[in-house]
């Protein structure tokens, strides 16, 4: 083939914001990028929240979210520039020769309908099949995608199937009209470590098998090296680096490209446990009010004062609900809490003030987290009146040493959270924690939602305050790198137990049992061949069994 | 049981209880209002003596409990008396009118419900241009005139001036069907006008808040044109409050429609409502009430359910 199938020149696209108290101006999103995918090839494109990634994936469809703009460039498919064409030819080109897989099918699929009518609506209407062709071939993609009842999953409605399933009906959508392009966008990116290597497996040997041409978008440097031939480093709208994926992830070149592929560096040994427990939980089970189900069976762990616990697990393995047991809003059934020496009330409500100040909470999401109506200065405030009753200058004195920990200047001090980028908000919240002066602070996935180089920046930040306050971290994940990083002792949740459970180095080395093991190779490495490695391991293990 | 069963049997329990709520609520109201049926009946000419006499006879001097009981009694064995003022039966003379009322109603309804939500469907798909905004400012400037303007407007221009339609709508019941539809044609005009924005521009709010959602922006990205994006994936999430804002209209064509039947001379029950109301006739108050009470809650009984059926997860379960 002479012309590449994909061919992307000097894209330009722009947005008008409405921010709440400057006039609407127009800003810049993509700078100009150029890159072409060849019939059956796989592009990469990777770069942190804001990069541009996943506009530029949707230019290809001559697509702009909300007020995006495509205002410079052109890009061809088939040769044939889509920002050119007009409504009709759009619509012939969305659905036919290009299909998009978004982050969370879950989001993405109607609830109103069922899942066969709209895995094979766009190959139906625009005439690439007749219905019952269609259909065939839907239930073919279901078996090839390796998902249960192929023959009568599509009867069912997208909140009868898991989020994994549904993720890759998505890509049975995408894949249905027989697509020269495919655009995943981040699409095992809300998905479970373990669930994302199935959706992944199933991903790539479709993409093999139907011959189609990707672009493939992710924050995950582990995950697209899985999947792609080639990787395009972005970041702030502009390309930092292309090359073939070994090259990227073997022999960076760029800076920055650098910086991505040695994330998570952080070196930290483990401390062994000495003296009393600070925090020692007990037989807890625990059940949601009007529920007959535990969520959390049974379960005993400790913690050492200027330590830290991680608490790894899946979603619904009960992580979160034993921070909830522990802070008090949920009282246990059984069991007993011991902080500092004293058994806390199981109620909230009959806790002390000093229960309540030593023990803090940081949330994964820092914009909920915090009243977008205050200043940094008033969240901060807030606890140290609250709890010590500062007042004035000395209530300010203490507020810009707490922004001076947290690596944030006193410039800080009257700006609003959403002038804050999402690594500052997050820390805003560690300040907020801090100045109860805690003896434990629980971090409930506190990085899950920032990109990975910011989230570097906070764990560092949370283990130079322990050294400097003694404090204590309950730190609740689903990621093993994370865990790996900051983490004295380790303890794996499965399904509402406590699966393993002992020192750092103790928990991660094998013998496994069946369900670390599973998890721990279940997380992306960033190497060539993982993947494939991977499952040639378990079927080697599933067959000796 | 089936979830659905239950949350239905919920719900029609549950306006077995309000039609009760709203029976001693409107009984206790008629108590409180000042002078009764005796006084009306007598006027000027009341003597203590007659006056007490004309209230035993009718029976006023029971004890309220004995009276509701009473009257609730009848109602529940399909007896609702006698009205006060002209001793006719009171079941009889709401049957005609009530049949007047939703022949009406009914008409109204056939028209607005669908042109609503056309409008409605069309604002979308021309969100900010000039289509929506000519249909959200002509449904506004409707709603927003008093409905006997409208009423007056109407009968000025096409009873009065091109003499297209009758200003009074006179349906006697041997009337053939044609000749009724075109003597009610000016009220059946006023009252689409009256409910045509409300539904409209709740069917566009309740569609555009779907539109933000990202089923759509797949819908979208499969090549769909505008109008079967909207059709096809945004309106069958929206039903829900449209369902429910058609229901508060339906209910208002039948409850609300006092002033365009006094307008037009419509023998229908607003008209009877406010005879009786004036000659403080209490049965026929009271009987009224409780149907139209019924009527609302029957209709926003059937908004809640059709809520819970357009609902995929409660219809397939997991």
């Amino acid at each position: 083939m002479s012309s590449p199938l994909l061919s992307v020149r000097g894209l330009k696209i722009g947005a008008t914001v409405y921010p709440p108290d400057a006039k609407p101006h127009d800003i810049k999103i993509v700078h100009g990028v150029d890159f072409d995918v060849e019939a059956g090839k796989v592009l990469g494109l990777i770069g942190e929240s804001g990069a541009g990634k996943s506009t530029i994936g949707l230019a290809t469809m001559a697509y702009g979210r909300g007020g995006v703009k495509l205002t410079g460039g052109t890009v061809f498919v088939n040769s044939r520039d889509v920002l050119q064409s007009d409504r009709r030819d759009v619509r012939n080109l969305r659905g036919a020769e290009v299909t998009y897989v978004s982050q969370s099918a879950a989001a993405s699929f109607n609830p109103a309908k069922r899942i066969m009518e709209q895995v094979i609506e766009a190959a139906v209407s625009q005439s690439k099949f007749s219905k019952s062709d269609a259909q065939a071939r839907a239930v073919e993609l279901f078996r090839k995608l390796d998902l249960p009842e192929p023959e009568t999953i599509g009867d069912r409605f997208p909140h009868q199937v898991s989020g994994g399933q549904l993720q890759r009906c998505m890509t049975a959508l995408a894949l249905c009209p027989e697509p020269d392009l495919v655009v995943f966008d981040e699409p095992t990116t809300a998905l479970d470590v373990t669930t994302q290597i199935d959706v992944l497996k199933a991903i790539k040997e479709a993409i093999r098998d139907t011959g189609v041409a990707a672009l493939y978008i992710t924050h995950d440097l582990a995950v697209v090296a899985q999947v792609s031939d080639h990787i395009m480093v972005l970041r702030q709208g502009e390309m930092i680096e292309y090359g073939t994926t070994d090259q990227i992830i073997n022999a960076p070149v760029d800076e920055y490209t650098k910086a991505l592929v040695s994330v998570r560096s952080i070196d930290h040994k483990e401390k062994p446990p000495s003296g009393e427990p600070l925090l020692r939980v007990q037989n807890i089970t625990a059940r949601y009010r009007g529920t007959k189900f535990d969520v959390l069976k049974d379960i005993n762990v400790d913690l050492h004062a200027g330590q830290t616990l991680a608490v790894v697990g899946e979603s619904g393995s009960g992580k979160s609900t034993l921070a909830r047991v522990i802070t008090g809003l949920l009282p246990a059934r059984e069991g007993v809490v011991n902080f500092s020496g004293r058994e806390l009330s199981p109620e909230l409500a009959n806790r002390s003030q000093d229960d309540l100040r030593e023990l803090q909470m940081i949330y994964q999401m820092a914009d909920t987290a915090m009243n977008p109506r205050q200043t940094v200065g008033t969240i901060i405030g807030r606890p140290l009146e609250f709890y010590f009753g500062l007042k004035g200058a000395e209530k300010q004195k203490r507020i810009k040493e707490l922004l001076d920990e947290i690596e944030m200047g006193d410039g800080f001090i009257d700006r609003y959270p959403a002038e804050l980028s999402g690594g500052q908000k997050q820390r805003v919240c560690i300040a907020r924690a801090l100045a109860a002066k805690p003896k434990l602070i629980i971090c409930d996935e506190v990085t899950s939602a920032l990109d990975p180089l910011v989230a570097d920046g906070i764990l560092k930040l949370l283990l130079d305050l322990q050294k400097v306050e003694d404090v204590a971290y309950l730190f609740i994940t689903h990621d093993i790198a994370t865990v790996r990083a900051i983490a004295d002792s380790i303890a794996v949740m499965y399904q509402g137990e406590v699966a393993r459970y002992g020192g750092k180095t103790e928990v991660l080395s094998p013998p496994f049992d069946d369900y670390t093991d599973l998890l721990l190779s279940s997380v992306p490495e960033m190497k060539l061949g993982w993947l494939e490695d991977v499952i040639a391991n378990r079927k080697m293990q599933s067959g000796g069994n | 049981m089936h979830p659905i069963l239950k949350l239905v049997a919920q719900r029609l329990s549950l306006g077995i209880l309000l039609l009760f709520a709203a029976s001693a609520l409107l009984f206790g109201l008629t108590e409180v209002l000042p002078g009764d049926a005796a006084q009306a009946q007598l006027g000027q000419s009341a003597t203590p003596e007659n006056l007490a006499n004309l209230r035993e006879e009718m029976g006023l001097n029971r004890p309220a409990i004995t009276r509701y009981a009473e009257w609730i009694g009848g109602i529940l064995t399909g007896d609702m008396g006698n009205a006060l003022s002209n001793k006719l039966p009171i079941g009889e003379q709401i049957g005609k009118r009530l049949g007047a009322t939703m022949f009406l109603a009914f008409w109204a309804a056939l028209i607005s419900v669908p042109v609503a939500i056309m409008l409605g469907l069309v604002a979308v798909r021309y969100l900010n241009r000039w289509p929506d905004k000519v249909i959200s400012g002509s449904t506004l400037a409707a709603i927003s005139l008093p409905e006997f303007m409208i009423a007056y407007i109407l009968i000025f221009v096409f009873a009065v001036k091109l003499g297209w339609a009758p200003s009074f709508a006179n349906v006697p019941p041997d009337m053939p069907l044609l000749e009724k539809l075109h003597s009610i044609s000016l009220p059946i005009a006023v009252l689409t006008m009256v409910v045509l924005a409300h539904m409209m521009r709740m069917t566009r709010a309740a569609i555009l808040n779907v539109m933000q959602s990202a089923y759509i922006e797949t819908a979208e990205l499969k090549g769909l044109s505008s109008f079967e994006v909207i059709r096809k994936h945004a309106f069958p999430n929206a039903v829900a409050p449209i369902v429910n804002v058609v229901m508060i209209n339906l209910a208002y064509l039948v409850v609300g429609v006092v002033v365009v039947e006094a307008v037009f001379a419509y023998p229908g029950m607003g008209q009877y409502l406010v005879d009786a109301v004036v000659k403080r006739d209490v049965p026929v108050v009271l009987t009224s009430g409780i149907i139209f009470s019924a009527v609302y809650i029957i209709l926003n009984m059937i908004a809640d359910i059709v809520s819970i059926l357009s609902n995929p997860r409660l219809r397939h379960p997991k």
